[in-house]
């Protein structure tokens, strides 16, 4: 999926390029936070192994081979800041020393290849990991799944970017139906490889898995003659709010996604009542109803049902997305404001 | 272990285009594809005229014209992907040959082949002209991040040996009867990709406590500093001036 130079517009790539610039900023501090001062070696290292991955051909049928990608591989062993860094670094020495990539898109593949396939699949990890019960077996199911959607979801950044900024006119539906139709079957192959190669990690060094990090039984300590000593600080208890929030999320995605699917698609009663009366002939079309989601299906989908499920999904998560972030943001300011004054003491 | 010195992809010689400054070489190729891309696809002669820039930097690099044309064969996917497009793009249809072709299908393979053609072109006159340590320090010069320097740095310095590792395996591997067929066989091959990377994390945590044995406080020294000259700018800048003559010259003609 490596985009060349030309396929993308110059002002779409170079917007890609400014967000992919963010994208490896913030992960760069975030991974002095994974990694402390070992982060260049690590990260480095993992680097070259995830090249190295590259390499290594799995025979599909008689004949053909497919290769892994590796950001949900690199998310779930090494953490998403450093899985982050360590998969656009390979992007870069491979657009400047293989030309496998062209420079100008370097923005868009950092953004759809190292930054979309990890975060989604880092995001998808966890949440499993906390619905699935604490077990090993669980830890490589969920990197199924991750590494299952996160392909196709590059795909799909990809075909987003394409809308912005393709250079030909090939119609979106097609470019969507034919990325995520092909990159669901890489999805099935990358998923087995990452499940199976994270399974075989977790059996031999399950501390090195970043996914896996909750999975140590606490330290027990017995005396001689059997008995447990209670343990001194008792592990911090799981908070209610995770599950309640969880709950939350998964009935919103049923809801747009399955509930929508059999909804009415006759007009709401506003608007029933507005065209009767003929109230809505000054009404004004929404500035974005042009947007591919706008009343609320997705372009070129051609069945309505699911046209209108997707839609709902991509509503949710981007309202999530939207809304995580600035609860982030308030959280983060508040909390600043809060040790300004005992930082100031302390000077 | 000859490994490490030097990547294939280097080659070795004294040119002009060779004793250029690392970052004056990054810098034009970056702005030189940028024009590229923005030039209009229906001036078809500046796409000619940027390769005619290529080969004369081609001759004073003294790159044979093989090796480029041999490194060229990695963008064979995406001409796949171009030929397919004027049968499925929209638009007008055009016969040609008895084949009803989309004309906008057909712009629009052109303008991939074209520029990619030449994106790909300039990188590899820029990777066989320039040193791998030489590149990353320019990178460096260029203000991209120490720490991301850094990790490239390793992980070139590193990629020939986690690679011999995996060939290690492989051997390994076949010298015990084995042949990778199909899907059944996934399992070991994951497995010896989970091993592989037990064994590059391990090397990872004793480099890095060698280093730090050495004095490593979290950045590099760097012990040559590389700087450019007006005149090296100039000549460097020649590339992407020339280039952004003939955009614009495309662009008022269309």
């Amino acid at each position: 999926m490596h985009v060349p130079d030309g396929f993308i517009n110059a002002p779409v790539s170079l917007a890609a390029g400014a967000v992919a610039a963010t994208a490896v900023a913030v992960s760069l501090r975030g991974a002095r936070r994974e990694l402390d001062e070992r982060t260049a070696p690590l990260a480095g290292l993992v680097a070259a192994f995830v090249f190295a991955v590259q390499m290594l051909n799995f025979p599909v049928a008689a004949g053909t081979s497919g290769h892994l990608l590796g950001g949900a591989l690199a998310a779930i062993l090494v953490g998403p800041y450093t899985g982050v860094l360590c998969i656009s670094v390979v992007l870069l020495m491979q657009g400047v020393l293989f030309a496998d990539g062209g420079l100008t898109a370097l923005g868009v593949n950092v953004c759809d290849m190292a930054v979309v396939t990890t975060v989604v699949a880092y995001a998808l990890f966890r949440l499993l990991a906390t619905v699935l019960p604490r077990r090993r077996s669980s830890v490589t199911a969920a990197a199924f799944v991750a590494a299952l959607v996160s392909v196709p979801a590059a795909a799909g950044a990809f075909t987003l970017l394409y809308a912005l900024g393709g250079t030909t006119d090939v119609p979106i539906g097609k470019v969507f139906t034919a990325m995520v139709g092909v990159h669901v079957l890489i999805g099935l192959g990358e998923a087995a490889i990452t499940a199976l190669t994270v399974g075989a990690v977790v059996a031999v060094r399950p501390d090195l898995v970043y996914g896996a990090r909750g999975l140590a039984k606490p330290l027990e300590l017995r005396r001689a003659d059997g008995t447990v000593i209670e343990p001194v600080i008792s592990p911090v208890a799981p908070r209610p709010v995770r599950r309640l929030a969880l709950v939350g999320l998964l009935a919103a995605l049923a809801l747009a996604g399955f509930v929508s699917y059999y909804a009415s698609t006759s007009p709401d009663g506003l608007e029933k009542v507005a065209h009767d009366k003929g109230i809505d002939s000054k009404a004004e079309e929404h500035a974005a109803k042009d947007s591919p989601l706008a009343d609320y299906q997705v372009k070129d989908v051609g069945d309505a049902r699911i046209s209108g499920g997707l839609a709902g999904v991509i509503g949710v998560g981007a309202t999530l997305a939207v809304g995580t972030g600035v609860f982030l943001t308030v959280r983060r300011r508040r909390s600043r404001a809060a040790a300004a004054p005992a930082g100031s003491e302390a000077v | 272990m000859g490994a490490g010195h030097a990547h294939k992809l280097y080659r070795h010689a004294r040119s002009p285009v060779h004793a250029l400054p690392p970052h004056c070489k990054i810098a034009a190729v970056f702005c030189f594809v940028l024009v590229v891309v923005a030039t209009p696809r229906e001036a078809l002669w500046a796409f000619g005229l940027y390769a005619l820039l290529l080969a004369v930097v081609t001759a004073a690099a003294r790159v044979p014209a093989a090796f480029l044309l041999r490194r060229l064969l990695i963008e064979v996917p995406f001409v796949a992907f171009a030929v397919l497009l004027p049968f499925v793009a929209q638009g007008e249809r055009v016969t040609v040959w008895g084949l009803s072709l989309s004309e906008s299908g057909l712009w629009g393979a052109w303008n991939i082949l074209a520029k990619g053609t030449l994106g790909v072109a300039a990188s590899v006159l820029l990777a066989s002209t320039t040193e791998l340590r030489a590149l990353l320090l320019g990178l460096q010069r260029l203000r991209m991040p120490p720490l991301l320097v850094q990790i490239a740095s390793f992980m070139i310095r590193y990629g020939d040996v986690v690679t011999d590792e995996m060939r290690r395996m492989r051997i390994a591997r076949e010298s015990r009867g084995f042949t990778a067929r199909g899907v059944r066989h996934w399992k070991v091959l994951a497995t010896s990709a989970g091993a592989l990377f037990i064994r590059s994390y391990e090397r990872g945590e004793r480099v890095h406590l060698a280093m730090v044995s050495r004095g490593y406080t979290g950045t590099m020294p760097v012990i040559d500093e590389v700087t450019a000259t007006r005149a090296q700018w100039t000549y460097a800048a020649a590339l992407p001036l020339a280039a952004l003559a003939v955009c614009l010259t495309g662009w008022m003609l269309t």
